[in-house]
């Protein structure tokens, strides 16, 4: 088990690397000169330019680019965006926002899905499965910011039960109805994924076994059934968490959330090279973890799993 | 600790023992323990309802084990879950009553069913690779077993029920997941905790339908000790009309959900009644009748007096040969060490043309592992495996494909082996449209004389495989490996998944083929009973070595092995003696 985790971390190496590299690259054969973004539409003289290539090692060919940005990182130091402001202090400011975000979410979508994934598996072809079926259909195909904004509107809006978008403190009050909507389409997932999951095992021997035991029938469902019914529900969570913590572009974008999709939208937006690399190389480490997280947590899940 | 484990359990059989053996004495006339008056069971499907089980009668008396038999479908197992209301949602009791121990279970509230569950009815289920959850420990399903019936539940309690049903080394082994444990210990666990709380009724669901002969003999053994130990009766499933024989004192025969004949085991088998029973009785294979082989040995003899230089003749009669076939699997350890795992020990045998040479094992004894690499889905690790005079080892990608069309394999699961989306039209003529074989037209008319050869109608081209029965489907598997013309085929557990009377009718045909097209058959089995009705020579395996070989008749009649002595020895049915026009 040791070993395995110790191979895991290994094999981020490669990963780490490969993504930084496709990364870097994309953002350097993208067309337009990275110095015109910062100088911005009055341009620069062009010693200053010179400068600003010296600066950002942008008069070097591609790969003494790349090399020297890698020292940086393995030196923790993930130098300073197009404005001049440390890379590492921005992640840490607004990582914290997206991971409070990304963990009431997945809570959301992980106990709504499957307490009522798990009642409509068991009420399979009654009203309540049937009604919850088509709920989670309709989450499912309308689009996020349709969900986004209707909820925004009303909600905070119309009833003014919260704040419509989310101040700079980031409450947790306040950080509630993004959470929904950003778990909502998960939720689905969730919900029918579970159900699926216990309609299989509700009919297995083990679980007909355990009735004839004389076990009480919560006891049955909640020790023989669902246990077992959750591993594949936590294999999506898992890698749901991955994505969520990634920041969420869209729902990030709808309630002003200072999270990291945000922050990655704005650098993207403004051909901020230094910034885009850095983000993106914290979330595919991230998400690396995560997957990491949910590999030990199957095998927790299910005993025949066992890593060597 | 073992000694006082046992000493426990001494004085404990005892008191059990002379509890149970008042009741019957103490209430004057015995009363049945359980008692089913025309019950009947009905399924409501989406085709409406449909009735499984139509005016079941049976009674059990306390301490007595009644079997009931029957093919699949038949109603047996539905019958005796409705005694301990375990019918699927969609199945309820539509008629008559269910009464233990003079009370009307029938429709007792669910309350009350929980509470018999386990303590006064136990059940042992049949697969025992399917009936334990396979993400808790042994000792933890044990133990909530107690637990849930108020019976003290300290991990000494649960090595002690353990232990009571054969584990060796119980109190270590109850840390351990099913799946660290074989499919006879995970039988004794089921039986563990189908006894652990002493129910005076245990439902025994083909419990060892599973198994290996062997392993089912010890485990049945051990289940008559112990049920007879507590005076517990028995209520046993079974499609094995010779093991109901010799395990129950009195069988219940039932046919499409009703209750055909029932009587004592011995009278019911030497004068069966009900035509039904006479079919089971003639086709029991561990019965033994060898009329199967009998017959196709006649056919066999009349083809030798066509050609009499075949027999012990020259090398080319054998079509196949195989010589000091090894294999060797590496098992990954930890820290990236593998160790080595001879699954085939240097094994050497031969198949003459147009006869059936079985291989027979128990599971782990690496008899498929040998179908594989004659049939070259394995590679072997060294050995020679000779097809008509050139080893199949050294072939190159074309010719393999050749030998391919040459050899053709029929499979143990029919469910399983047959692509769910292909009709049987397409699943027969693949084979022959992957050879580039003939035209459409004339694949279509190929496709046709199969069907007709497997006695299967043409119009079931157009069905699918969920449309038919196991026997049916088996048949289409048939089909599709005759399709090319094989000269070999390789049956891997070929009937072992089917129910007797199908099984008699596949072997038969099987058997007919061979005297039709003078097919040779490699029979791979654990099913010693099958082995008697249709090979001429017998291979058998243990632990990946070839132990012993022969004629059918030198290995059946004087099997020099102690292992082969074992297996034969474990057939169901083997010790009973019966009257020479049955057996």
């Amino acid at each position: 088990m040791a070993w395995y985790i110790v191979r895991r971390f290994l094999q981020l190496i490669p990963v780490f690397l490969g993504a930084t590299l496709l990364v870097y690259f994309l953002v350097f054969s993208l067309p337009g000169d990275a110095t015109a973004a910062i100088c911005g539409e009055r341009g620069c003289t062009p010693a200053v330019v010179a400068g600003l290539r010296e600066q950002y090692n942008l008069d070097q060919p591609f790969w003494i680019q790349y090399l020297l940005y890698l020292k940086g990182v393995l030196t923790f130091d993930l130098g300073t965006n197009f404005s001049g402001r440390p890379i590492a202090t921005i992640i840490a400011e607004v990582f914290p926002t997206t991971a409070k975000l990304a963990v009431m979410a997945l809570v959301i979508e992980a106990v709504f899905g499957i307490v009522f994934g798990l009642v409509a598996g068991l009420r399979k072809g009654k009203i309540f499965d049937s009604s919850v079926l088509v709920l989670s259909l309709i989450v499912i195909a309308v689009p996020i910011f349709v969900l986004g904004f209707l909820m925004q509107f009303l909600i905070g809006v119309k009833l003014q039960w919260t704040n419509p978008t989310v101040s700079g403190d980031a409450t947790f009050a306040e950080l509630l109805l993004p959470a929904v909507v950003l778990g909502l389409v998960s939720f689905a997932y969730v919900l029918r994924l579970t159900r699926t999951s216990i309609i299989e095992n509700v009919n297995a021997d083990y679980v007909r076994t355990a009735t004839a035991k004389g076990l009480s029938r919560r006891r049955v469902v909640v020790v023989h059934v669902l246990r077992n019914s959750l591993i594949p529900v936590v294999t999506f969570l898992g890698a749901d968490l991955g994505a969520l913590m990634g920041g969420a572009i869209v729902t990030e974008g709808i309630f002003n959330v200072n999270g990291v999709g945000n922050t990655l939208y704005r650098a993207v937006l403004n051909g901020d090279g230094p910034m885009v690399v850095s983000i993106v190389t914290f979330l595919i480490l991230i998400f690396c973890l995560a997957n990491l997280l949910v590999d030990l947590l199957y095998a927790w899940l299910d005993p025949r799993i066992r890593y060597a | 600790m073992g000694n006082e484990v046992d000493a426990g359990k001494g004085s404990d059989g005892r008191r059990r023992a002379a509890r149970t053996g008042g009741i019957p004495a103490s209430s004057g006339a015995p009363r049945p323990l359980l008692e089913l008056r025309d019950l009947a069971i009905t399924f409501s499907t989406s085709n409406g309802d449909v009735p499984a089980v139509r005016n079941a009668h049976l009674t059990v008396m306390p301490g007595e084990t009644v079997a009931i038999v029957g093919e699949s479908g038949s109603g047996k197992s539905t019958t005796a879950l409705a005694a301990i209301g375990l019918l699927p949602a969609n199945g309820r009791v539509s008629n008559g009553s269910i009464i233990f121990d003079g009370e009307d279970i029938t429709h007792a509230s669910e309350k009350r069913i929980v509470e018999l569950r386990g303590s006064s009815i136990g059940m042992v289920p049949q697969d025992p690779m399917s009936n334990l959850n396979p993400v808790w420990k042994i000792g933890f399903q044990v133990k909530e077993t107690l637990k849930a019936n108020g019976l003290a539940s300290t991990p000494q309690d649960v090595a002690k029920v353990l232990s009571e049903a054969g584990l060796p080394d119980a109190a270590s082994r109850a840390n351990q997941y099913p799946h660290e444990f074989s499919g006879g210990m995970r039988q004794r666990a089921l039986i563990a905790i189908g006894l652990s709380c002493r129910p005076r009724l245990l439902i025994a669901d083909e419990p060892t339908s599973a198994l290996d002969v062997t392993v089912q003999r010890q485990i049945l053994d051990h289940l008559d000790t112990m049920t007879e130990e507590l005076g517990t009766a028995v209520l046993l499933i079974t499609h094995d009309l010779g093991l109901a024989a010799e395990r129950a004192h009195k069988v219940i025969v039932m046919y499409k959900g009703q209750v055909v004949e029932a009587g004592p085991a011995l009278e019911l088998l030497t004068n069966p009644r009900h035509p039904y029973t006479q079919k089971l009785v003639a086709s029991a294979p561990s019965i033994a009748s060898r009329r199967i082989a009998s017959a196709k040995r006649a056919g066999v003899e009349t083809g030798d007096l066509l050609a009499p230089a075949t027999p012990h003749g020259a090398v080319a009669d054998k079509v196949i040969e195989v010589e000091d076939l090894t294999k060797v699997f590496k098992i990954r350890g930890s820290w990236g060490k593998s160790t080595d795992f001879t699954a085939v020990d240097k094994v050497s045998f031969s198949i003459a043309r147009g006869t059936t040479t079985a291989v027979v094992g128990e599971s782990g004894s690496g008899k498929s592992t040998v179908a594989k690499m004659v049939l070259g889905l394995e590679g072997a690790t060294s050995g020679s495996i000779r097809f008509d005079g050139v080893d199949i080892t050294t072939l190159g990608r074309k010719e393999m494909f050749d030998f391919r069309r040459r050899v053709q394999p029929i499979f143990q699961d029919p469910y399983g082996s047959l692509d769910p989306m292909y009709n049987i039209y397409r699943t027969i003529e693949e084979p022959l449209r992957v050879h580039g074989v003939g035209n459409a037209k004339s694949r279509e008319k190929k496709v046709r004389e199969l069907l007709e050869q497997v006695a299967l109608p043409s119009s079931m081209m157009q069905r699918f495989p969920n449309e038919l029965s196991g026997g049916q489907r088996q048949r289409v598997a048939i089909a599709r490996a005759l399709a090319l013309d094989p000269e070999v085929v390789i049956c891997d557990e070929a009937v072992s998944a089917l129910d007797v009377l199908v099984q008699a009718q596949i072997l038969n045909l099987l058997a007919d083929l061979q005297s039709e097209l003078g097919l040779s058959y490699l029979f791979i089995t654990h099913d010693l009973a099958v082995v008697r009705q249709i090979a001429d020579h017998v291979a058998v395996m243990e632990k990946g070595r070839l132990v012993e070989q022969g004629t059918t008749d030198e290995v059946f009649d004087n099997p020099r092995t102690a292992y082969t002595q074992a297996l034969l020895a474990a057939i169901p049915g083997a010790g009973l003696v019966l009257p020479p026009e049955v057996a």
